[in-house]
């Protein structure tokens, strides 16, 4: 049975034109014009949920107290049989993180140790929200989302310069400018004339017509970057390798943020957190062989909540803490050393006696990445971490040029 | 034509079905569910009774010591999906779908999650036969401690692990505390931050609450308390002093659900649920007091939702998460059978909601926001398509009568009309910007 699409005024309004005109199983929003970006700069941003041990992904080995304060969890040192990958002789990175120890070598690894945010509660949910927002309390938006602002304006018709990638949009890309989505395709979907009706019915709706609306755009834009992708492995790798295939495109977005959990170690941490660590080195390994040449341009921030305790817990786990690591990687970071003002692991240096005490805000390390990175004037870095006025940009963690 | 019949079977149901009459008094409707026991509880396949934990956990031991053959399922999986399954089955047919709908509230509310693991996976399903249902119109203290010393909730947050440093078993072995279920419970189940406890009430609590654990290779298997793994001493909790042993449990337990922050922390959460995502004031006002006056009877606030005013005004206020919205689409087509519920279970992996699988201890969101993003609703859309293929012999129109009735926008009745077949109508009603609320 054929039955044409009814395509009004509304469907108009959606910017379904194309859609309509063209009846292919793909959905194709109009093919975006050639962009003149300013740059080929990318930012993606990896929320890890859940909070991961800073003391277990970038293990201070050299430290006098390490191996007495963290007992059974602590690692071989490096060259012994499934030990620690070294980092300039007193750090050492965890046996799974292949890849990163690869990228410390060629200098596109930076890690920022004995980090933190500036909530101090350990509450996994504020923590992540505050995370996101960039300001000490919860917002509505999210700093990456405030950021888009200060970037020069999306030409009309071109995908949105934000993409979010997963099935769900984190608070970090919330906010009043349009970002992309992409997940993994479903089999079964309606053809195309039965969508644009969806949208047509749903138009006017005050919640769900705006979410329709970006749906269908990052659709037809996503199957257009992905067209003829082999099928990709699950979870994390597969997403990342998304992303890096989506960045990689000349008139792609520019700046994606993505999740991964499994973090939250209370118990046996060394088999769990081996998992999830595995996962990231993968998924960043993927992402850089999608980005090719654009490696040179990115800059990937990986950030969790907090980090947790620095003794194990009664069940060979940790606890919710307070300072952690975050990493910096790619081709724009000055990378191939670890940033850290060490505050020590005796017990009078530990925060509150239990935690790896905080020398450094990650909102410095954000701030660094929008102002040499995105090059975003102060204006707008000061709109995306609101309060944070005492709080300086980083210098040197990005290449000149 | 008044609509309260049909806006109790939505906003306080799962979805009106073509087999079931609407109710002439919807208060009174609404009323007799909570009334009395807990219904026969549903069966998984293949169970003669109700699977117990002891059940659930000979089932895991008896999987490693028997290998598998290539391509064969792991049992706890399968033990799992015949209990989530059938629990979806009752949501889709239930002639009392208000008691389903507090059950699945206070099931996340106390949210444990088969990714912990199959020692927590194995034991979901007694879990909210044991700890939820029996007390959705009992006592919120009841059900805190029922939930607290349930062996699904111990190993889901951990508290199995925890030893008291200074027992005798942290003495001999060097082990300690794990935090976990004691500041869940503090944060997530009763007082939250709000009421300003700090990281040494943490500590205190997890101490007061050592000894609780998990037995699950030896029998007696299921829930123990190792006075050997208890930490000696008197704990200060939130400026509260419980003696050692393992009666102070109960104490502080009971001294958590019946503080005012705790009232206050459930009236929202149950108005936001139940009403409107921004709960307005004088609801919660009211909800709480019936929480404080009647010492946390869960039969008196169920009975109070339905009589807030602004449960009633405007009808369809809420956007229906993917585990309601799936089960009300199926409910207005008239399914049932373990097979519609195995489509259920299905619908809620992929649209994210996993049935008994929250991602985090502190449940699934329970406002639009949540679930919103452009990508989530591309894969509602897409999902509507789909279930629609599954009836497409039924009249569209019908179905819109039972699912919408009076609440259905001329603009919708209109694109079922014009829709090139049956299946694109059904896809259409279930896209509605009607149907997605309730």
């Amino acid at each position: 049975m054929s039955h044409l699409p009814r395509i009004g005024r509304r469907g108009l309004l959606l910017g379904l034109t194309a859609l309509a005109a063209t009846r292919q199983a793909r959905l194709a929003v109009a093919a975006p014009p050639a962009l003149a970006m300013p740059d080929d700069r990318r930012l993606v941003v990896v929320i890890q949920r859940g909070a991961m041990d800073g003391l277990a992904a970038l293990a201070p080995y050299g430290d006098a107290n390490y191996r007495s304060l963290r007992g059974p969890l602590a690692l071989a040192e490096p060259g012994r049989e499934n030990g620690l990958l070294d980092c300039g002789g007193f750090f050492g990175l965890a046996p799974e993180l292949r890849n990163f120890h690869r990228f410390f070598q060629e200098g596109s690894l930076l890690p920022v140790h004995a980090i933190a945010g500036p909530y101090r509660n350990r509450s996994h949910f504020e923590a992540q929200d505050m995370l996101e927002s960039g300001a000490p309390e919860r917002l509505s938006s999210g700093w990456l989302n405030r950021a888009l602002e200060g970037t020069p304006p999306v030409p009309k018709g071109a995908p949105e310069r934000g993409l979010a990638v997963g099935n769900d949009l984190p608070l970090l890309m919330r906010g009043a400018q349009p970002v992309g989505m992409w997940a993994p395709p479903r089999p079964v979907r309606p053809p195309p004339e039965l969508y644009a009706r969806m949208a047509d019915l749903l138009h006017a709706d005050p919640l769900i017509g705006d979410a329709v609306r970006e749906g269908l755009r990052a659709r037809g834009f996503a199957a257009d970057a992905l067209r003829g992708e082999p099928p990709a492995r699950s979870g994390f790798v597969s997403l990342a390798t998304s992303a890096g295939r989506l960045l990689a495109a000349p008139q792609g977005p520019r700046v994606a943020a993505l999740e991964i959990g499994g973090w939250d170690t209370h118990a046996n941490q060394n088999y769990a957190l081996g998992r999830a660590l595995k996962q990231l080195d993968e998924g960043m390994a993927a992402l850089r062989g999608q980005l090719g040449p654009a490696w040179r341009h990115t800059a990937v921030l990986v950030m969790t909540e907090f980090g947790r305790t620095a003794r194990a817990n009664g069940s060979l786990g940790t606890d919710h803490g307070t300072g952690g690591v975050a990493f910096l990687i790619g081709g724009a970071v000055q990378g191939g050393r670890v940033v850290a003002d060490w505050p020590g692991l005796a017990e009078g240096q530990l925060f509150e006696k239990r935690d790896l005490a905080p020398t450094r805000d990650l909102r410095a390390i954000a701030k660094a990445l929008l102002r040499d990175h995105l090059g975003l004037p102060e204006a707008a870095i000061a709109t995306a971490f609101p309060g944070a006025e005492g709080v300086a940009a980083e210098n040197g963690l990005i290449r000149e040029g | 034509m008044d609509t309260r019949p049909l806006q109790a079977a939505i906003r306080f149901g799962l979805g009106s079905r073509p087999d079931q009459a609407l109710p002439s008094d919807p208060l009174a409707w609404l009323d007799a569910q909570i009334a009395g026991p807990d219904p026969e509880p549903p069966l998984p396949a293949g169970w003669p009774a109700p699977p117990t934990v002891p059940d659930g956990y000979r089932v895991l031991n008896a999987s490693e010591r028997n290998k598998r053959r290539p391509g064969q399922r792991h049992p706890a999986d399968l033990h799992f999906e015949a209990e989530v399954i059938a629990a979806q089955a009752v949501r889709i047919d239930t002639a009392a779908p208000y008691r389903e709908r507090l059950v699945a509230f206070w099931a996340n509310h106390f949210t444990v999650a088969r990714r912990a693991g199959y020692g927590a996976a194995v034991a979901i399903g007694p879990y909210l036969r044991e700890a939820i249902r029996p007390h959705v119109n009992g006592r919120f203290t009841d059900m805190l401690r029922a939930v607290a010393t349930h062996p699904a909730m111990l190993s889901y947050l951990n508290q199995s692990a925890s030893v008291g440093p200074n027992s005798a078993q942290g003495k001999r072995t060097g082990r300690g505390l794990n935090e976990n279920l004691a500041r869940e419970i503090l944060e997530l189940h009763t007082v939250t931050p709000a009421a300003g406890y700090s990281q040494a009430d943490v500590v205190e609590f997890a101490r007061l609450l050592t000894g609780w654990g998990n037995e699950r290779r030896k029998p007696p298997l299921g829930v123990v308390f190792r006075a050997s793994h208890h930490e000696p001493g008197a704990k200060t909790v939130m400026g509260r002093r419980f003696e050692e042993g393992r009666e102070a449990t109960d104490a502080a337990l009971r001294f958590l659900a019946e503080h005012p922050a705790t009232h206050r922390f459930l009236a929202t959460k149950l108005v936001r649920h139940f009403v409107a995502d921004d709960p307005p004031p004088a609801a919660v006002a009211r909800i709480e007091a019936v929480l404080r006056d009647t010492g946390g009877d869960l039969a008196a606030v169920a009975a109070a939702l339905p009589r807030l005013p602004q449960a009633w005004n405007p009808p369809l206020g809420k956007l229906r998460s993917p585990a309601d919205y799936t089960i009300a689409a199926l409910r207005a087509c008239g399914a049932r059978g373990i097979a519609s519920g195995r489509f259920a279970w299905g619908s809620t992996v992929r649209m994210n909601q996993s049935a008994w699988d929250a991602r985090q201890p502190n449940g699934w969101p329970d406002h639009a926001g949540a679930w919103l993003g452009p990508e989530p609703m591309m894969q509602r859309l897409d999902w509507c398509y789909e279930v629609a293929g599954h009836f497409a012999r039924l009249d569209p129109m019908a179905v819109l009568d039972t699912a919408l009735g009076p609440l259905a926008r001329d603009e919708t009745r209109q694109a079922l009309r014009g829709a090139g077949s049956p299946r694109d109508a059904l896809a259409l009603l279930f896209a509605s910007s009607e149907f997605q609320r309730r």
